[in-house]
Formats: structure tokens, C-alpha cells, sequence
């Protein structure tokens, strides 16, 4: 599988990404930077996390119209797969290349924690490790994580089966206490309507080893080799 | 350069330097006596404003110079002590370990978030300029009584201040301390420690070098933010009286961001002589420290400073601490390759001027000398006082058997583990992201130290681990300074080594009041002369630091507080261990003598209302051979956690592992102990940790061979913490009130 990891100005979980993706594949992928419109095809493309611009707009906002968001659309139209984390989900929301927006956390504060995510669907590119309904150990990191749609359009993600994760308890119950940012109806994570681009605030790339915060996450990065090798 | 001999220019509208304008620099008369025979005549306003900076309390440590000497910078492993802009050890495998400590005290009063955020930025940007890639953050925080009217809105300005910066920045803020005590309430302190890792063979410096280097300003424009003195002379300056700036500097940590990520772009280049960052004092100390270093003289034009407003002036270019700038002298020729990486990460990039041989530091403005100060004099005659001093007394011990025991246990541990000093901070550490970067083992609350993989280690070989702590008692050095200082010595030594990590080095922020005053200079003497012990007995050499004094409000001093940042490191980051009990059936051993020292205890504060006695002794050599003995332990893999026993005695540190790993223990006071029971589970003796481990009658056997007090204390498991015969208590009650506490004060309305 080759990837690209895009970096702009700001960009700062990068690293940790292209890091996840070197201990699955055993390569490291390329780095695009923001300029840059006309990047080498590859297999995946991944949006990473970070203070793009430094998210003094709304998040996401001043990255959605960069030369090599214009590119990625191009390519996600065509079916390039597209894994966009944190920062990244919110690039892509502003994009238009998913449904929703992420909205200031309901408790307004930065939170750092480990959640526990419901794996909604395993009949996807990335999520075709988890079982649909496993539990699953990752952190988040943010301010803006609040995910908000419309009825109709949370209505049509569940009729489509577009929702990837919900936020919930260690033993799976989707409810108050496991959702660390307010957002609607737990969503933690969701998918394009074709399914390959998927957006979830959580950062599974950072929970690839045992030692430094577990390995839940390590499932998205080898079912997205498996698919795409 | 002909230009240097001209005498300097009045600016339009410049006043005569009276005494007045003299004293508003924080210029005694005597010390203006010295600069008028430096300068061999008046200064202009911006030569006066550059010895007012250059003199003052925090760039020249003039009280606490003769001090600071006393302390141990030396050791094998130190490639950089004292006096650049961070301390720098080898680590091994050819990698160093670059740290500091900075306080940001004043300014976080006045305004929380920028105040404490740039307090971030200035700290890690202390470390990049150094060639290193920050790699972990920790802040150590005091805030005055919780019931004080200011202290909900400073504890939320200043933590969001700190994750506003080090979040944007992607650094990892891994651990620290919090305590409130009214001393505080007045002034608070926010001490920010950045830790970095560069190639050890590659290390950049301030010193300038090469005659005729250009010097290249790059970064944030400069603004008229934080002008050190400038509400005066910005009024004399402007007759057209503008509007006053607040002396608070402003933070942009993306800005930083992309400085970082240039200057290490550029530092990957064979381009830089010297470098560094402008921090307090801005453009004054960082060109000022680089031609000092040098040997060398500089030319400054600073019309060609790049300016974020109009009409600034060569008084407010020089002395702006706008933040995000660096200074760096470039070989010759590469002033194009450097401007492409710059302009690459949208900065500025301006050559301001160059380096001469005359020693002379000379400012132009469009083509016009508006100062011209000699270099040498300026640090050699420099003001340093050796202020008179009181050493504070040791205070009467407090006997136990005066104390009394608890009438209900499980009251006293409940009230002692949801007092706010010991009340969990995970309301704190869970705004600042402390994961990024993937290399964070121990978290914090799960380890009396944190833990950071060191990227790049060696392939094939087990990764190596930087563990980090900062730590200070401030009751015991207000008790007894010498003890105290010693002791904060000890305790971050113990925390490094509670993680199996061996203690390389500390940076010291120096935290006292008003150092004019015989009795706080006592303080600061009695914690030197305390901190020098233990870093000589403990081979734990003093790399960087920083002091603020004055910390005082309507004269009523600050608690002491000489916070230590330390270091250390282990070979193989998977042999280390946190402080979390998970798993039952395995030994509980106390480490270290308990005598049941109550004076200064928590237990004595919280539970009996009394602030006072002589602080439990520091026996270095006791300290040394407990912590030598637990540390090879650990390299053993007999040890599954640990936890060193500090505020509030024994039976806390044991609740601390309970709650952490979600299992509980059994244990009782060994037969025959004779220690009042208060005393012995509440007491703060020093040098003592807690092990759980699978082989505990090994490592008793062990620590009797080496001459080590251990005894078994019981068992891990269950949900309760039992102590027979005193108290059962259920973790999930003790989780409660130590985690409610916190995030139940901030939510309250006033």
C-alpha cells in the first residue's frame, strides 16, 4: 500500500500517522505538502491532525481550500480512498467530501483522554479488521470534536450505514457517559456515501502499540493495507 | 565601520534623562553612576533602556549570582551546564537531552492565558534554538488559596493558556505538579520545563563568530508588546499619547510552530553560526548576549527590523518581547538558502545587520546612531550583590505522640486524599494533549515520573526512555530552607528512580520574594546550599535554571519554591514501571525507615489545622542507597509498580497505587513496630518507596543484604483498601473524592 500523508502549515499529528503507517507496511509514506496540487498517485491518501493554519478560522476551514485539497477531491471523485483524522475530519467536512460539521466541544474545553469506540460496520476498506460492534480503546485530542448534522442527513448516514464509530461505554453502551465532546447520537467517526472516505475525530495512530497507549487502533491501518495491497 | 564613530543622534521629541526617567528603568543611582562612566556620557533613551534590560533583576541575576555558583554543573555526562539558553546531557547512542525550566509568574497573574502560554513559547523556544526537536513539556503550577476570589479564573486561564500553546504546537505535555496555598494568593507561579533531543554532535550556540557575518532576524514581526518600561517612555515618546499597551506578551503558537519547524530545516543546513531566541528583552539580549559570547561587536539597523505597526521607534524595536523571533548569525553566502526555508513557512526574514571587531554594539536608524554602547563593560561591571542574609531557623520537631490520631480513618484518608494538594489534576492534564507523538509510556498520575520513548534509537536494540519529573515542597523550605531545598532535590531523584530511569541532571526555577530582605535572601541562600548537597551526594549535576524574586504582593512573600525539573534515563524503556497496582496476589514492601515524621505533614495541616515544625530530615546517603537499591530492582523485572511515599505519608501513596490500577490491598503495621499507627501511615519521612511485586520475599531478602529497611506490609488485591485493624475502604469511594474535588471547584459558581 503506498499513502500519502498531507502536511500544511500547522499540521502536527503527521509524524504520528506516517509513523503508524511505517509499522504496518514497512514504509514510510510520502509526505505532500500544502502547495503542492500535483502529488505522485498512491493508494491512500490520509488528512492528518494538528492546528492546520493554525485553526484561527473556523477548524479546518483555510485547509479545505488549499491547492492540494483541490487535488484531493479530485481524486477522492475518483474513488482514491481517503482516512481523514481529527484536524483532518474537520478539513474534509469543510471540504464537502463528508456530511456534518465538528462543532466546539459541549463542555468547551481541550480534552485529551481515551475513549471507548462501538465499531459500527466491518464492511468497510477501514474498518474491515473490527467485528461490527466490538469495543475499542483509542484517544482523542481536541477542542472541536462536537459532531453535528441535520435530521435529514443523520437519518440518511444511519439509513446508508455511513456512521463508522460511536463514542460509548467500556462495555459498549452508547450513551452520555462515554461521549467526550457532546456529539450528536455518539457519532465518533463516518463515511462518504460510496464509503471511501472516512473522517472520525479519535486517532486510532496513536494507539498502535502496546506500550504507548495500546494497540486498538492498529486493526484500521492493517484492514486498510489488506484492502488495498 | 566610519559610521561608529559618530556620537548618537537625538531622536525628535527625546527627553533628557532625569533622575526621574532613571528610576522608572529600575535603575538604582549607583548603578546609573556605573553607566555614565561606561558610556563616558548621558545615555540616549535607548541606551538606557538597553542597561535598564541588560541590568535588571532577571537577565543579570545580580542577587543571585554569588548564589547560583555554589551549585554543581559538572559531570561526565553535562556537554552544557549553565549560561546558554538550556542545559544539554548525553544520553547515549550519540543523542543529548536539552532542558529548562522558566518561569512566566507575573504575567499569568495579570493575564492567565497569554501570560502562561507564552510562558510555553518562551521555554520551547529556549530548547529549539538549540538544535533540539522538543520532545515533552511539564509545567509546574501554584495558585493561592481555592477560596480566594481569584483563583477558579486563574487556574482556568492559566491550563488553558498552557494546552492553547503546547497543543498547537503538537508537544506533549506530560506531566507536572499543582498546589494551592494562600501564599499564592497574590502571586501565583507558572514554571514551564520543555525537554528536547538533538544529535549531541550537533548542538547550536549563541556565541557569534566571523567578522562581517550577517545577522538575520527571522520570525513574528515585532510589535509593541511587552515593552519592558515603556509605559513612561512610550507617553515621553508619542506626545500624541497613544494608547498604553498592556506589558502581557501575546502568543502565536502557530508561528511557533512553523519557527520550529523552519530553524530545524535550516539547522539540518550547514548554514548557522550561532543562534538565538528573543526572549525577555527581545532584540536587546539576544544580539547583546551573541556579540558578548562572541568577543565580537554588532551593527544593528534597525529600520530594517521587520515591523508588525507603523511609527515604532529604535526604544521600542529594541526592547519589545513580541514573541516567536529568533536571531541567528549565518556563515557568508547562505543568506539565500536560509531566506527560501523561511519564506517557505510564510515567515520573516530580514538581515538586520552584521558582526564587527570593535566591541561595540552600535544601533543605527535610517542611517542615523542612536546608540553606541560598549560591549565588555556592560557584563564585566555589571551590578552583583551580595544582599545581606537570615537563615531561617530549624523549627522544634513536632513529637507524634502530640499529634492526635484520627478519630475516624477512613474520614482522615478520604479528607486527605480530596484536599486540593492532593486531589487528582486529571481535570488539568486532560486539556493538554499528551499523547501526541506516540512515545508517551507513563502518563501522568500513572507514574511518579513520566516516560518518553526517544525516537530513533537504534534499530534492533530496545528503545531507550527519557523519564521527567518536577518537583518542590514549598511548606518545608518555608520551614527550614536548607531542608527543604534538599529535599526537593531528593524527591525528584526518587521520582526518576521510582520509574527504574537513573537521575542525570536538574533545572532550577528559583521562586522567592523579595530578595532585599535579609530573611527571603536567607531563604534563597539556606535552599542553595540545600539543593548544592544534594545534587553533589547525588551525582545529579544542575544543567539550566532561571530565578524570579520579587514574588510578593503589598509585601507579604510567596512560599519558597525552588522547583526542580529533572531528567534521567533507562536503556530499555520496557523494563521501566509506573506507579499503578493492576493485578492482585503480588507483595506490598515498604522501602526506607519510617520514624513517623508529622511536622510539615499534610496530615498535620489537613487534619489538625497546624502549619508548622521542622520538616522531616534529608539523609542523602540514605536516599542514595534506597534509590540505587530500588532502581536495580527494577532492571531485575522483580518489580511490577512502584510509588516513592511524599505528601501525605504511606497510607496515601498506597491509595494513589490503588485507585490508579483498579486493585486493592491488604496490609497492616509490621508486628512490633512501635511508630504511633498515625504516624506511621500519615508520617512524610524521606527516602521511602512503595513496591508491589511478585518476588517480594526476594527483594527483602536483597535489601537486608544491602543494608536496606524493607518490610513486607501484605497483599495486593480485592476493591478495598484494608488496613487491618484500622480502616476498609472501597477504591471506588476513595476514586471519588479524590477526583471530585477539582473539577467540582472549577464548575461552582462564585
Amino acid at each position: 500500500m503506498k499513502a500519502a500523508v498531507l502536511v500544511f502549515p500547522g499540521s502536527n499529528r503527521e509524524g504520528d500517522v506516517a509513523q503508524a503507517i511505517e509499522l504496518v507496511t514497512g514504509r514510510k509514506p510520502q509526505m505532500v505538502w500544502h502547495c503542492d496540487g500535483d502529488f505522485e498517485k498512491t493508494d491512500l491518501i490520509v488528512v492528518p491532525g494538528g492546528f492546520s493554519y493554525g485553526d484561527y478560522l473556523r477548524c479546518g476551514a483555510m485547509a479545505a481550500q488549499s491547492p492540494v485539497m483541490a487535488e484531493v477531491k479530485k481524486r477522492a471523485a475518483q474513488g482514491v480512498p481517503v482516512l481523514a483524522i481529527c484536524n483532518g475530519f474537520q478539513i474534509v467536512t469543510e471540504a464537502g467530501l463528508l456530511p456534518g460539521t465538528l462543532m466546539r466541544n459541549a463542555h468547551l474545553k481541550f480534552v485529551c483522554s481515551d475513549v471507548h469506540l462501538k465499531v459500527e460496520t466491518s464492511q468497510s476498506l477501514f474498518t474491515n479488521r473490527y467485528q461490527a460492534g466490538q469495543v475499542i480503546r483509542v484517544p482523542v485530542a481536541h477542542a472541536e470534536g462536537n459532531y453535528f448534522a441535520d435530521e435529514t442527513t443523520l437519518k440518511r448516514l444511519e439509513d446508508r450505514g455511513q456512521i463508522a464509530f460511536r463514542y460509548c461505554a467500556p462495555d459498549g453502551t452508547v450513551d452520555g457517559t462515554g461521549n467526550p465532546n457532546g456529539s450528536i447520537q455518539n457519532i465518533a467517526g463516518v463515511f462518504n456515501e460510496t464509503k471511501t472516505v472516512m473522517g472520525l475525530m479519535p486517532h486510532p495512530e496513536n494507539a498502535v502499540e502496546p506500550m504507548f497507549g495500546g494497540s486498538d487502533g492498529k486493526a484500521l491501518f492493517e484492514g486498510l493495507v489488506e484492502a488495498l495491497t | 565601520m566610519s559610521l561608529e564613530k559618530n556620537p548618537p543622534v537625538k531622536l525628535p521629541n527625546e527627553p533628557a534623562i532625569t533622575p526621574q526617567i532613571v528610576a522608572e528603568h529600575g535603575l538604582s543611582p549607583a548603578e546609573y553612576e556605573s553607566v555614565l562612566a561606561i558610556m563616558g556620557r548621558a545615555p540616549t533613551m535607548v541606551e538606557l533602556g538597553i542597561f535598564s534590560a541588560m541590568w535588571s533583576e532577571h537577565c543579570s541575576y545580580k542577587s543571585s549570582k554569588v548564589w547560583l555558583k555554589k551549585l554543581p554543573t559538572k559531570a561526565p555526562w553535562v556537554i552544557q551546564g549553565p549560561g546558554e539558553n538550556a542545559g544539554v546531557i548525553d544520553i547515549g547512542d550519540g543523542q543529548a537531552a536539552i532542558f529548562k525550566m522558566e518561569s512566566h509568574n507575573h504575567p499569568s497573574y495579570i493575564e492567565p492565558y497569554q501570560g502562561a502560554a507564552t510562558g510555553v513559547g518562551g521555554i520551547l523556544r529556549d530548547v529549539f534554538t538549540m538544535g533540539a526537536r522538543p520532545i515533552a513539556n511539564l509545567n509546574a503550577l501554584r495558585f493561592g488559596d481555592p477560596s480566594h476570589p481569584k483563583t477558579r479564573h486563574l487556574v482556568s486561564g492559566v491550563v488553558a493558556g498552557i494546552g492553547g500553546y503546547g497543543n498547537c504546537m503538537g508537544i506533549p505535555t506530560v506531566g507536572g505538579e499543582t498546589n494551592f496555598h494562600a501564599a499564592y494568593n497574590g502571586n501565583i507561579l507558572v514554571n514551564a520545563m520543555t525537554v528536547g533531543i538533538a544529535p549531541a554532535h550537533r548542538i547550536f550556540y549563541a556565541a557569534a563568530a566571523g567578522v562581517g557575518n550577517p545577522l538575520v532576524y527571522v520570525g513574528s514581526k515585532t510589535g509593541r508588546d511587552g515593552i519592558h518600561g515603556a509605559t513612561m517612555a512610550s507617553t515621553e515618546f508619542n506626545e500624541d499619547s497613544e494608547e498604553k499597551r498592556p506589558t502581557v506578551q501575546v502568543g502565536d503558537p502557530f508561528v511557533e510552530k512553523l519557527l520550529l519547524e523552519a530553524c530545524l530545516e535550516l539547522m539540518a543546513t550547514d548554514a548557522i553560526v550561532a543562534i538565538q531566541d528573543m526572549g525577555a528583552a527581545g532584540l536587546t539580549s539576544s544580539s547583546f548576549e551573541m556579540a558578548a559570547k562572541g568577543g565580537l561587536g554588532v551593527v544593528v539597523e534597525l529600520d530594517k527590523v521587520p515591523m508588525r505597526e507603523t511609527g515604532m521607534n529604535p526604544y521600542e524595536l529594541m526592547l519589545s518581547e513580541s514573541q516567536e523571533r529568533m536571531l541567528i548569525v549565518l556563515k557568508p553566502g547562505r543568506e539565500e538558502l536560509a531566506r527560501k526555508i523561511f519564506e517557505k513557512w510564510e515567515l520573516d526574514f530580514a538581515v538586520i545587520g552584521h558582526l564587527t571587531d570593535t566591541q561595540r554594539m552600535v544601533l543605527s536608524w535610517h542611517g542615523d546612531i542612536v546608540g553606541n554602547i560598549p560591549i565588555p563593560p556592560l557584563v564585566t561591571e555589571a551590578p552583583v550583590y551580595e544582599r545581606p542574609w537570615t537563615l531561617t531557623p530549624l523549627p522544634p520537631v513536632v513529637d507524634a505522640a502530640s499529634v492526635p490520631a484520627p478519630k475516624d480513618w477512613r474520614g482522615s484518608l478520604l479528607a486527605l486524599m480530596s484536599c486540593p494538594d492532593l486531589a487528582s489534576k486529571a481535570w488539568i492534564w486532560h486539556q493538554y494533549d499528551h499523547l501526541i507523538m506516540g512515545n508517551t509510556a507513563i502518563r501522568p498520575q500513572d507514574g511518579d515520573a513520566a516516560l518518553v520513548r526517544v525516537p530513533s534509537s537504534a534499530k534492533g536494540a530496545g528503545h531507550k526512555g527519557l523519564a521527567m519529573t518536577s518537583d518542590c515542597t514549598p511548606r518545608y523550605v518555608q520551614a527550614h530552607p536548607e531542608t527543604g531545598g534538599r529535599q526537593a532535590v531528593a524527591e525528584a531523584w526518587r521520582n526518576i528512580t521510582a520509574v527504574g530511569a537513573l537521575p542525570l541532571a536538574v533545572t532550577d526555577n528559583m521562586n522567592f520574594g523579595n530578595p532585599q530582605k535579609p530573611e527571603i535572601m536567607g531563604q534563597f541562600a539556606g535552599a542553595i546550599m540545600g539543593m548544592a548537597e544534594a545534587c553533589t551526594t547525588l551525582d545529579f549535576p544542575v544543567v539550566s535554571g532561571n530565578v524570579s524574586l520579587y514574588n510578593e504582593t503589598e509585601g507579604r512573600p510567596i512560599l519558597p519554591t525552588p522547583t526542580i525539573g529533572a531528567v534521567g534515563v533507562i536503556a530499555d524503556i520496557a523494563k521501566a514501571v509506573g506507579s499503578r497496582l493492576t493485578e492482585g496476589g503480588l507483595g506490598i514492601v515498604l522501602i526506607g525507615e519510617t520514624k513517623g515524621w508529622l511536622g510539615q505533614s499534610l496530615y498535620l495541616r489537613e487534619a489538625c489545622g497546624r502549619e508548622e515544625g521542622a520538616p522531616p530530615p534529608v539523609d542523602l546517603v540514605v536516599e542514595r542507597r534506597n534509590g540505587d537499591f530500588v532502581r536495580d530492582q527494577i532492571a531485575l523485572g522483580r518489580v511490577d509498580a512502584c510509588h516513592d511515599v511524599s505528601d501525605g505519608g504511606l497510607l496515601v501513596a498506597l491509595a494513589e497505587m490503588c485507585i490508579a490500577g483498579g486493585t486493592g490491598v491488604e496490609i497492616a503495621q509490621p508486628a512490633g513496630n512501635a511508630v504511633p499507627s498515625h504516624a506511621f501511615f500519615y508520617g512524610e519521612d524521606q527516602a521511602r518507596y512503595v513496591i508491589a511485586s511478585g518476588s517480594a520475599d526476594d527483594i527483602v531478602e536483597a535489601a537486608k543484604a544491602a543494608g536496606v529497611p524493607a518490610v513486607l506490609l501484605g497483599y495486593s488485591g480485592g476493591a478495598s483498601l484494608v488496613v487491618n485493624g484500622l480502616l476498609s475502604l472501597p477504591l471506588s469511594d476513595i476514586k471519588a473524592a479524590h477526583e471530585a474535588w477539582l473539577p467540582g471547584y472549577m464548575s461552582a459558581t462564585e
